[in-house]
């Protein structure tokens, strides 16, 4: 019994509750962009960018302060005119590439983007010799 | 004989596939961040002081041919209270430090130093994280030795454990 009870316990209390600061979110950290085409871009680049504060949350989905603080930066650089993936490339710069949550195309990562290509070609090709082989 | 065992072949694949994502499972999902910055300049930032007696934080207030410690911390942030008697350690062995407080207001920090001890020369307030985002940073507290040229030097993520201040102060002179 004291063992579900302290199983219970462990499953709610969670990792150490992160505290908040006095100060409201920034503006922008909630509040859309005018421009619904501004709003949209920004929108899928917070989707993709991964929040330093939580574990594998997007920056669009997490409560934390600093995603609030990281998504009113993305609206107000895309906001300025700056480009999404500019935005992502300096943060890539900063915190390296995992905070993307979109795997960069590299030599380190052509395996990840090229491999699955490369299954099916091997696929193909035993699938072909195998109607072939049924066929003489 | 030969085809008979290529027939297993899908199945240890599958299962070396299992294996893989049994330890990926049971790795801890949060890495500890560290900022690729090191090694490089300082970002530009010029942040208000609100602080009787400690003057707001720039760029500029780095490039003085002397190496300083730059404490990034919260009155909010539990740690960082953890972490102040090892600050007046490094004070007392003749470490200039300067701050950045992340998402405070003037009185809160103000109480918080009376409380736990003054260290700081400098402390910038760093309303929207701004600062701590440019400079790679993922939370409070983190340490940075930045050298006179206004180069970050070394990072030290989370609070600053007794026996780490040895080896800080090391990092600080090695900068010189």
């Amino acid at each position: 019994m004291r063992a579900i009870l302290l199983f219970l316990l462990m499953l709610f209390a969670g990792p150490a509750a992160i505290a908040d600061s006095n100060l409201p979110p920034a503006v922008l950290a909630n509040t859309p962009l005018p421009d619904p085409a501004q709003e949209a871009k920004a929108q899928e680049l917070m989707a993709s960018l991964r929040c330093l504060v939580c574990q594998n949350q997007s920056i669009a989905d997490s409560h934390a302060e600093m995603a609030g603080d990281m998504r009113a930066l993305v609206r107000e650089r895309i906001q300025a005119g700056e480009d999404p993936e500019a935005i992502r490339g300096w943060l890539i710069e900063r915190y390296g590439d995992w905070v993307s949550f979109r795997p960069p195309v590299e030599p380190a990562t052509w395996p990840l983007w090229f491999a699955p290509l490369l299954f099916l070609g091997i696929g193909g090709l035993i699938a072909w010799r195998y109607i072939k082989r049924g066929q003489a | 004989m030969s085809r008979r065992l290529a027939l297993w072949i899908p199945l240890g694949l599958f299962v070396a596939f299992l294996v893989v994502v049994g330890f990926g499972l049971r790795r801890p999902p949060q890495t500890v961040l560290a900022s690729r910055l090191v090694g490089k300049p300082l970002p530009e930032f010029d942040l208000p002081g609100r602080i009787d007696g400690h003057d707001g934080l720039k760029t500029a207030d780095f490039r003085t041919g002397r190496p300083v410690l730059l404490n990034v911390f919260a009155s909010w942030c539990v740690p960082c209270a953890i972490e102040a008697p090892q600050l007046a350690a490094l004070k007392a062995r003749g470490v200039t430090i300067h701050a950045i407080a992340i998402r405070d207001r003037g009185e809160d920090i103000a109480e918080f130093l009376a409380r736990y001890g003054d260290p700081f020369a400098r402390i910038g307030f760093d309303d929207r994280s701004r600062v701590q985002l440019a400079l790679g940073s993922s939370g409070v507290p983190e340490s940075f030795v930045i050298d006179g040229k206004g180069i970050i030097r070394h990072q030290h993520i989370g609070e600053i454990r007794p026996d780490q201040v040895d080896a800080l102060v090391a990092k600080v002179e090695a900068a010189r």
